[in-house]
């Protein structure tokens, strides 16, 4: 039986990573990219808590986290489109203006 | 003692026959991508008045070994500037998903062997209580290799079948699962097996209790959706002949591009053993007992798969437009609509 | 202990795969370790007694969502990220923001790893006390339809609402 405490280890580093990720990168998709990376970690740390108090609301937290997680990757991948057709490029520090 | 040895003994017999059962389906499943290359240009043949393969053999049955050892011998060769790792990593993926998939997917009823074990075993690699959604979602990393083999090949022709494969699977595939929950909503259940041991016996003594003839609608669309899936005309626009040279594997050749007609192939009979599981009732059937279930099951297969051949050879492409078209806005809707009043007919049935 | 091992070797794979997707500059390679890195994940949960939520996982997460950002990536022909001009500079050296983020990402890792040693009852075996058969489907069908019908309504709206905005965020200027 693995201790609890190393799943919330896994999912702190993991969102860790994806913090780092989205403070570092300079591309945009990479950027979602890691905050798909925290939501996961979020979720593995909502499942572990919820086997370990014997319930099913953790994973149906999850459930949630992930039609949310599409909801997001859809618009923000719309939103990148959009972007790209206008700049020809995908580095944040390129869109500054507020229009254009 | 003695016991203790006699129950580990007993246990790896077990694993023994369940290896067994596993190197079993995987050898069936390259036969079957074999045979399913020879069915369909002798099928094909016959439907445009001609023989089809005729020379390598007797009535051209080696076809099959002989078109494997052309393909070993020609030079693997890798386009200039493509991206070495993903492009001999996509056709590796696109065949081990296709393998995986299979699985979960039970064909038989308990058996003995003919007697030649004491317990019956479980034909089928693994039973998981999950075990429609496993199959749902192993063959949708199938789309990874296609889409990595047209991207990395560095041709705008690969690319454009990638691109058209990714955007046509993720639309068939809420067809696809739609038409699955329905018959999930019926058999009360996620796993195959159960599933099939619920469409057992008869109505009034004489209509099998398949599913098929409670989800005539479904059926049609699983059947339909699952073309689309499995690239296959009239839906084979990631490889196009005559508007993108070969699609997703114009670059490829020699060993790597044979294992995407194979994944091709047994993603068909993937699709085909899901269809007699879900809709056909699996292994029960009319005359044979049970135990002898496994010949229903290949035959029903079998079926299904000339059905595939069929429609190929005699329905023209879509236009991509209209693949489009008709997946959101007919296919879509009707097995919504489809769902619901699934839904509505186990409650009432319940109440 | 085969357990403890798949542990580790996924939580290994999970936590890897992920450092990758933001340790290189080719969007393509990022989009497919984070792949590798779900499947990981899917296998943590199977661990945990979550089937469906693993499947769900390489369903929605690594089936659907992974494949729209690859179809973004290919659609934008990964563009690879620019070398900003301070790229081969010292790490200390760059301009401030870049060191603060990463700065700020270390103070995360060290604050989360003092809450899970300060906290208490992190040390027991996981499901060790767990009566509830949490890992069928059945029963966590009756508290999403129930408990959460609300929550799983109002999701569906806002799923609906992506959708549209999608479409119109998506649409070409110009076209009707």
């Amino acid at each position: 039986m693995i201790p609890l405490g190393h799943y919330l280890f896994v999912s702190a580093v993991l969102f860790a990573i994806g913090t780092a990720g989205v403070f570092l990168r300079r591309n945009l998709i990479t950027i979602l990219l890691s905050v798909e990376i925290m939501l996961n970690a979020v979720n593995l740390s909502f499942v572990a808590f919820g086997r370990q108090l014997g319930t099913v609301d953790g994973q149906i937290i999850v459930f949630f986290v992930m039609t949310v997680a599409a909801a997001e990757a859809a618009v923000g991948l719309a939103i990148v489109i959009a972007l790209f057709r206008h700049r020809e490029s995908l580095n944040p520090d390129a869109f500054t203006s507020l229009k254009w | 003692m003695i016991v203790v040895d006699f129950v580990v003994e007993d246990m790896d017999l077990r694993l023994l026959v369940q290896l067994g059962v596993i190197a079993f389906t995987f050898l069936m499943l390259i036969n079957a991508s074999a045979l399913l290359v020879y069915a369909e240009r002798k099928v094909m043949g016959f439907m445009q008045q001609r023989y089809g393969p005729y020379r390598v053999g007797p009535h051209g049955l080696l076809q099959p070994l002989a078109d494997i050892l052309k393909l070993l011998m020609k030079e693997e060769l890798t386009p200039k500037g493509a991206d070495r790792w993903l492009f001999t990593l996509a056709p590796i993926l696109a065949v081990t998903a296709a393998f995986a998939a299979f699985a979960t997917v039970p064909f038989g009823a308990e058996t003995t062997l003919f007697g030649l074990l004491d317990e019956p075993v479980k034909l089928g690699v693994a039973d998981i209580n999950v075990g429609v959604l496993v199959v749902f979602a192993l063959t949708s990393m199938g789309v990874y290799g296609i889409v990595l083999a047209g991207w990395s090949s560095n041709s705008k022709y690969s690319l454009l079948g990638g691109l058209r494969s990714s955007a046509q699977m993720i639309s068939y595939e809420l067809s696809y699962a739609t038409a699955l929950s329905a018959v999930i909503l019926l058999a009360e259940s996620l796993s195959l097996r159960v599933t099939v041991d619920a469409q057992a016996g008869y109505w009034f003594g004489v209509i099998p209790r398949w599913y098929v003839f409670l989800q005539p609608v479904g059926f049609l669309i699983y059947m339909t959706a699952a073309i689309a899936e499995t690239n296959r005309a009239p839906f084979d626009f990631p490889e196009a002949e005559q508007e993108l040279v070969a699609g997703y594997n114009t670059e490829y050749s020699s060993v790597r591009f044979a294992l995407f007609p194979q994944a091709e192939y047994i993603n068909m009979t993937t699709a085909a053993a899901v269809a007699t599981d879900l809709y056909l009732g699996g292994w029960h059937g009319p005359f044979l007992p049970v135990e002898y279930g496994w010949i229903w099951f290949l035959v029903k297969v079998g079926a299904i798969l000339f059905v595939y051949i069929w429609v190929r050879w005699t329905v023209p492409r879509y236009r991509y437009d209209q693949l489009m078209q008709f997946g959101w806005k007919w296919l879509f809707p009707a097995s919504v609509i489809n769902l619901i009043a699934t839904a509505a007919l186990v409650l009432s049935l319940n109440a | 202990m085969p357990e403890t091992l798949v542990f580790y070797l996924l939580s290994a794979i999970a936590i890897g795969a992920s450092a990758l997707v933001i340790g290189q500059r080719n969007p393509m390679y990022s989009v497919l370790l984070l792949i590798a890195s779900f499947g990981a994940l899917a296998g943590l949960y199977i661990q945990l007694q979550a089937p469906f939520v693993a499947v769900a996982q390489i369903i929605i997460y690594a089936g659907a969502i992974m494949v729209l950002f690859l179809f973004v990536v290919m659609l934008l022909n990964a563009p690879q990220e620019d070398a900003a001009e301070w790229d081969r500079t010292h790490p200390l050296r760059r301009p401030t923001i870049s060191r603060f983020g990463g700065l700020l990402a270390a103070l995360l890792v060290v604050q989360l790893a003092w809450a899970l040693l300060s906290a208490r009852g992190v040390e027991a075996p996981v499901g060790a006390g767990a009566v509830a058969d949490t890992g069928s489907v059945r029963a966590l069908g009756r508290v999403l339809f129930s408990e959460y019908v609300f929550a799983f309504e109002a999701t569906s709206v806002l799923i609906l609402v992506a959708m549209l905005g999608a479409v119109v965020l998506a649409r070409r200027e110009g076209e009707s």
